[in-house]
């Protein structure tokens, strides 16, 4: 069942808030839609990597030389081929890397830093001749003990990712090199005050594996470089600019010699912010002087491409009797893989943000290991450090005799409220969204057998970013927008809806298109849950100056003062006292005199998207645990969220089913299995066990709207929140089912029965 | 070695292919056939993104060769809607927001297809235990059931 | 790789015999295009088989039923009689992967990959299945499916030889049979265990015969004498059911892998043991 419960505005809208069918529809549904790998050039060439096996080695020598006298192989690159590149940070996401990394991600240097990392790769003929070639290709390693426990890691004595790696965030600074790349802090308040008022005092630790966001389509690009240096890319990618700077800055050449087309996208969750065979393929295509197409396979994506971090989090809040939290204080440790940058800072932020706590302080460790560098999944690091918060929160209320959602509420996040990491909160919907759960059924539903409920509350929040949309005005009084944020999830249909509306036309009069970095100024990526606000944002403003110059033509005819002429209902009328005096003139009548009156319409907006706004959450979820074996089933769930507007509500509903559907994996059978030799075990969807359409029920949702101010129509980002919380209602739930609490991620059937039968033992087992 | 010399008919038409032995019938689609409707998830049967049916039997490409189509009929995402017209199915995954990313997205119909012909009036059980092989990491599953649900609705008129 | 398609099985087994590098037969190809895919195994020779009639069939002979190697899991479920007499192995050639799995996939390929885990593989061992074996010069033996397998990827087949098909017997009165195995989603994950058992009833309700096999929990499926011992004599009441549990524990010889720990393993066989016993009996009560 999918509800609303609006607070606001309500205002009636002609296409905002309806469920138009979305304009790239049919094209999905037939199979005409392109991705990444549906895309052939003539003559092209096959690319593949040559991956290292050690998961931690020294390079000593590359020899491809037999390689290059195999018949039908046409270029080799290997770490000669991409300049160093020094130190400096750059944003990605809502992660920050580093170039000096970013190169050695692409093709290792030095070193091998994880099982699967490139180190060389060729483009050829055929598949069968790429993979010959591949094994000809001489590596010397030298294997170096590696390790990739995040808490092994930060241990004096373990093996060095990194020689000259010192620990910022640290004063002061480290003597010597570990692999902790930074210490970062926030917070407010007196925290040994705090707790000192504290009537119960809950401290946790709690344990989560590396998950991936499990995108079914593989990345996958096709280069072409011409002999005078132009290239073309066609990738699937969430932000096609940014795959245009990574590439020019690895390869040395100019930025606005680099064309790239951002295919229709199979999912991408955060996992295709950042490069990986692009600036292989570019490479490749300018040695061959042929299109090069490079497709990874689902291992190489398990094996090479950036998971999320594992991490070891604890946790200490503090409450007095009435409920009231007193002080919150967490430390994280989140492993990065090879390279620094794991989201702890995001996940720090976000930790205690759903609370108005006067003394809280979260400390976050960002450590690197030998596996593949993370890259960001859908609210980086925020569902980690929030699953254990979430979780203490629902032991304290246990321990004091509260009941959870009245915790909440007595401690919630709302206007004015300063939160650890900074600012204060303008109007958020928190409240409201642990009201609506208090009032829907299911909070009332009697439980069965072996069943037990949770819930949890979760936040994120959202940027905006630089955005550049372009809306012509056709002969016909059709319109054309080109955005450059690649639609993931349906957004295009929510741009041709703001435009529709702004400007009062139909719906299928306006074609939106994604366009290429050579059509657009600069576009951020689709990520943060900004593409509905930021591309949103720009639509509205250039909608609003087509209409500003229809105003202006009409005018200039009618031999009127511009304010002397009014927009309305899709056409442009003289107003005020010269209302009547000519017949209103439609956009299409408009676009005929455009040519005498001055030249195209047009409405170009170029911005950096300011006042994106948290999205706040609360889920409820019931399982049902098999005693004997510890399986684990989630019989019903319910994901009440703020969106701010529903612009299109369907896909806001898509948006909150599917997080609601990856957090249930992450928290009962998603993680990354690795053996002592430092090797994935689970690279394929076998062994990587993503849930399935059976293993799910029906995701109930509700919209609820408090408006964001900052944004025309009062949009706020929604993608990313519905993530958070569900590790910590099903690890809630699983405590009210058996008695048992979990703090250790996935709660998988052996670990679940395992923990069962240890308190059968000491009597503390409701199953 | 020579390529086998294959003939079969993919959506009704004939259709005429070489290709190795160790080529796969979604390699032959898509590379040779220009079918990239069916997509590559995987290649190892996990993923059901590259569901076609092969003598009306659902089957996954990527677990079966090239040479192995010869005579057999073949259908693909590209041969459900009838010329111009959607197929039921296609109209109610639009219709529910059964697709996000639309990468699984003809795999899922190509399957649920397969199970409509097989059984006009699925519980919801049913449906999610026969797409159980077409992984989807958008959506959740749910607005994909309701589709198939309200298809089947329609398609038995009632 | 070569291909070939013999039209029968006196030429397949030629094939395989004549091949001097590594030949693979190739039924539903859902293990073997994986392992290929992989780089597992580089095969010389692949030998479909999918084109010779006995092979493809299934017919009721001497009161039970012949069911060709390569008949596909889904041409078993939609057969009119054999889900009703052998549900527990119906069901379970049907667990293996997804519908688009159980489209291609065959007992013959489950049987003979080699893996401990094949889920038709104990629902075939507790119904008493027995597999015809042909090979060169037209010699042909029927082996109890317990013995095929010797351990993972090994068969007890010479170079040559090939599963042709299974012979489930004729199925005494008040006989049940049913398969269950543990998986940690609800579908397309392989066994952690399985377990498959047929009993008998008397007029009395007591357990005249039992075979209990076990899947995942030894270098290959077992067929448990003394988890049937429990059972036999008895009422399948609670008391013969804790025999049972304990007998299946008492035989597994499992292994630590990605898909289950030892302890975990050997617990739920207990569990499953009790559960597809609850089910056979019900089955042997109505038939």
């Amino acid at each position: 069942m999918q509800e609303k419960v609006k607070n606001g505005a309500g205002a009636e809208f002609k296409w905002v808030g309806t469920r138009a069918v979305r304009p790239d529809g049919v094209d999905k549904v037939t199979g005409r839609a392109r991705f990444g790998a549906d895309l052939a050039m003539q003559g092209q060439l096959v690319g593949r990597v040559l991956r290292s096996p050690h998961p931690h080695a020294r390079i000593r020598s590359i020899d491809v030389s037999a390689a290059a006298k195999l018949p039908g192989v046409k270029a080799i690159v290997t770490r000669d081929d991409f300049k160093d590149q020094p130190s400096e940070f750059i944003p990605a996401g809502e992660m920050m890397i580093n170039y000096r990394d970013v190169v050695r991600s692409v093709m290792a240097r030095e070193k091998a830093l994880y099982e699967g990392h490139p180190v060389a790769a060729v483009a050829a003929t055929s598949v069968g001749i790429a993979k010959e070639a591949l094994k000809l290709i001489k590596v010397d390693y030298q294997v170096l003990p590696h390790v990739i426990d995040v808490v092994e890691a930060m241990q004096s004595g373990a093996p060095l990712l990194h020689e000259d790696m010192i620990t910022a965030g640290v004063e002061p600074a480290p003597k010597a090199p570990s692999n902790v790349a930074k210490r970062i802090e926030f917070g407010h308040g007196d925290i040994a005050a705090g707790f000192a008022q504290a009537d119960v005092v809950v401290e946790r630790s709690f344990t989560t594996k590396p998950v991936h966001q499990g995108y079914i389509e593989p990345h996958a690009c096709v280069a072409s470089v011409s002999e005078d240096g132009q290239a073309e890319l066609w990738v699937t990618t969430q932000g096609h600019w940014i795959v245009r700077a990574h590439c020019a800055r690895l390869l040395g050449w100019d930025v606005g010699k680099i064309r790239v087309t951002a295919s229709e996208i199979g999912g991408g969750f955060g996992g295709k912010t950042v490069v990986y065979l692009e600036p292989i393929a570019l490479a490749l295509s300018k040695k061959a002087r042929r299109p090069v197409k490079m497709v990874m396979t689902r291992e190489e994506v398990f094996r090479a491409s950036g998971p999320t971090s594992g991490a070891h989090v604890r946790i200490r809040i503090g409450v007095r009797k009435d409920g009231r939290i007193v002080a919150a204080e967490g430390e994280l440790k989140y492993q990065a893989g090879a390279f620094a940058g794991s989201p702890v800072q995001p996940g720090a932020m976000c930790a205690f943000a759903p609370y108005d706590i006067e003394n809280v302080k979260v400390v976050g460790y960002d450590v690197v290991t030998n596996r593949p560098k993370v890259a960001a999944y859908r609210a980086p690091g925020g569902p980690i450090s929030e699953f254990a918060v979430e979780s203490v929160v629902d032991e304290i209320a246990k321990k004091i005799g509260l009941d959870p959602i009245e915790l909440r509420l007595k401690n919630a996040a709302r206007q004015g409220t300063k939160a650890a990491y900074g600012p204060k909160f303008g109007p958020v919907g928190l409240v409201e969204t642990l009201e609506a759960a208090k009032a829907h059924a299911h909070w009332r539903t009697p439980l069965g057998k072996n069943q037990g409920r949770g819930v949890a509350s979760g936040f994120w929040f959202n940027i905006g970013g630089e955005t550049s949309v372009s809306l012509q005005l056709n002969e016909d009084g059709t319109l054309s927008l080109t955005a450059g944020t690649p639609d993931i999830g349906g957004s295009r249909a929510a741009l041709c809806m703001m435009a529709a509306e702004e400007l009062g036309v139909e719906l299928d009069k306006v074609r939106v298109v994604i366009g290429d970095t050579g059509q657009l100024g600069y576009n951020f990526l689709t990520g943060g849950s900004r593409a509905t606000f930021s591309s949103g944002m720009a639509t509205v403003e250039a909608a609003r100056e087509v209409i500003k110059e229809a105003c202006k033509r009409a005018a200039k005819l009618w031999e009127l003062p511009e304010d002397a002429v009014e927009y309305k209902d899709g056409g442009v009328r003289p107003a005020g006292p010269n209302a009547g005096k000519h017949s209103p003139m439609t956009l299409r009548d408009i676009a005929g005199i455009a040519g005498k009156t001055g030249g195209p319409i047009a409405g170009y907006a170029r911005i950096n998207a300011h006042g994106a706004a948290p999205s706040f959450a609360t889920h409820v979820a019931d399982v049902e645990v098999d005693p004997e074996t510890g399986k684990v089933a989630v019989v019903r769930y319910t994901a009440i969220q703020d969106a701010g507007r529903a612009i299109h509500p369907s896909y806001v509903e898509g948006q909150y089913q599917g997080g609601v559907a990856q957090g249930i994996g992450w928290a009962l059978n998603e993680e990354y299995i690795y053996g002592d030799d430092g090797k994935l075990q689970n690279p394929g969807f076998l062994d990587y066990r993503v849930p399935v359409a059976s293993d799910l029920p029906m995701i109930d949702t509700v919209i609820v709207e408090v408006p964001n101010p900052r944004h025309p129509y009062g949009v706020r980002g929604v993608g990313e929140t519905p993530i958070v919380p569900p590790m910590a209602a099903i690890a809630n739930a699983l405590a009210d089912a058996t008695g048992v609490r979990f703090t250790d991620l996935p709660m998988s059937p052996p670990k679940v029965l395992k923990a069962l039968d240890e308190a059968r033992t000491r009597g503390a087992a409701k199953i | 070695m020579a390529k086998h010399h294959i003939e079969a008919t993919v959506n009704g038409d004939p259709v005429e292919f070489l290709c190795e032995t160790e080529d796969t019938l979604l390699d032959v689609l898509r590379d040779q056939l220009g079918l990239t409707g069916t997509k590559e998830g995987c290649a190892t049967g996990d993923c059901g993104a590259c569901s076609v049916t092969v003598d009306g039997r659902l089957v996954c490409s990527c677990l079966m060769l090239g040479v192995e189509a010869r005579g057999k009929s073949i259908g693909t995402i590209e041969g459900v809607a009838r010329g111009e017209e959607l197929h039921p199915l296609q109209r109610k995954f639009l219709d529910h927001a059964a697709l996000q990313c639309g990468v699984c997205t003809p795999g899922f119909l190509v399957a649920a297809k397969a199970l409509l012909e097989r059984s006009p009036d699925p519980t919801e059980t049913e449906v999610r235990y026969w797409l159980a092989g077409n992984l989807c990491r958008c959506t959740g599953y749910d607005k994909i059931v309701r589709a198939v649900l309200d298809a089947a609705a329609e398609m038995r008129g009632a | 790789m070569r291909y070939e398609a013999p039209s029968s099985l006196d030429q397949a087994v030629a094939l395989l015999a004549a091949e001097p590098g590594e030949a693979r037969v190739l039924a539903g190809g859902t293990d073997l295009l994986v392992q290929m895919r992989t780089d597992l195994i580089e095969p010389a020779l692949l030998v479909d088989i999918k084109g010779i009639p006995e092979l493809r069939e299934i017919k009721e002979e001497r009161g039970g039923f012949r069911i060709g190697a390569a008949v596909t899991g889904a041409e078993l479920k939609e057969h009119p009689k054999l889900k009703s007499v052998w549900p527990g192995v119906v069901e379970a050639a049907n667990l293996i992967g997804s519908t688009q799995i159980q489209g291609r996939a065959s007992m013959g390929g489950n049987l003979c990959n080699g893996s401990p885990a094949a889920d038709s593989v104990p629902a075939l061992i507790a119904a008493g299945a027995k597999a015809s074996i042909v090979g060169p010069r037209g010699r042909r033996r029927e082996v109890p499916v317990e013995d095929v397998m010797l351990a993972p990827r090994k068969l007890s087949l010479a170079k040559g030889e090939i599963v042709a098909s299974f012979l489930l017997p004729a199925k005494p009165a008040r006989t049940g049979d049913a398969y269950l195995r543990f998986i940690p989603r609800t579908e397309m994950d392989i066994a952690v265990v399985g377990c498959g058992i047929c009993l008998t009833l008397d007029a009395k309700g007591t357990c005249t015969a039992a075979r209990v096999s076990l899947g995942a929990v030894a270098p290959r499926p077992l067929l448990v004498a003394d988890a049937a011992k429990a059972l036999i004599g008895s009422k399948v009441d609670d008391a013969a059911l804790q025999k049972l549990d304990a007998a299946a524990r008492a035989a597994c010889q499992p292994i630590d892998d990605k898909r289950g720990t030892k302890e975990y393993r050997i617990k739920v066989a207990g569990v499953l043991a009790r559960r597809a016993a609850q089910i056979a009996l019900e089955r042997a009560r109505k038939g």
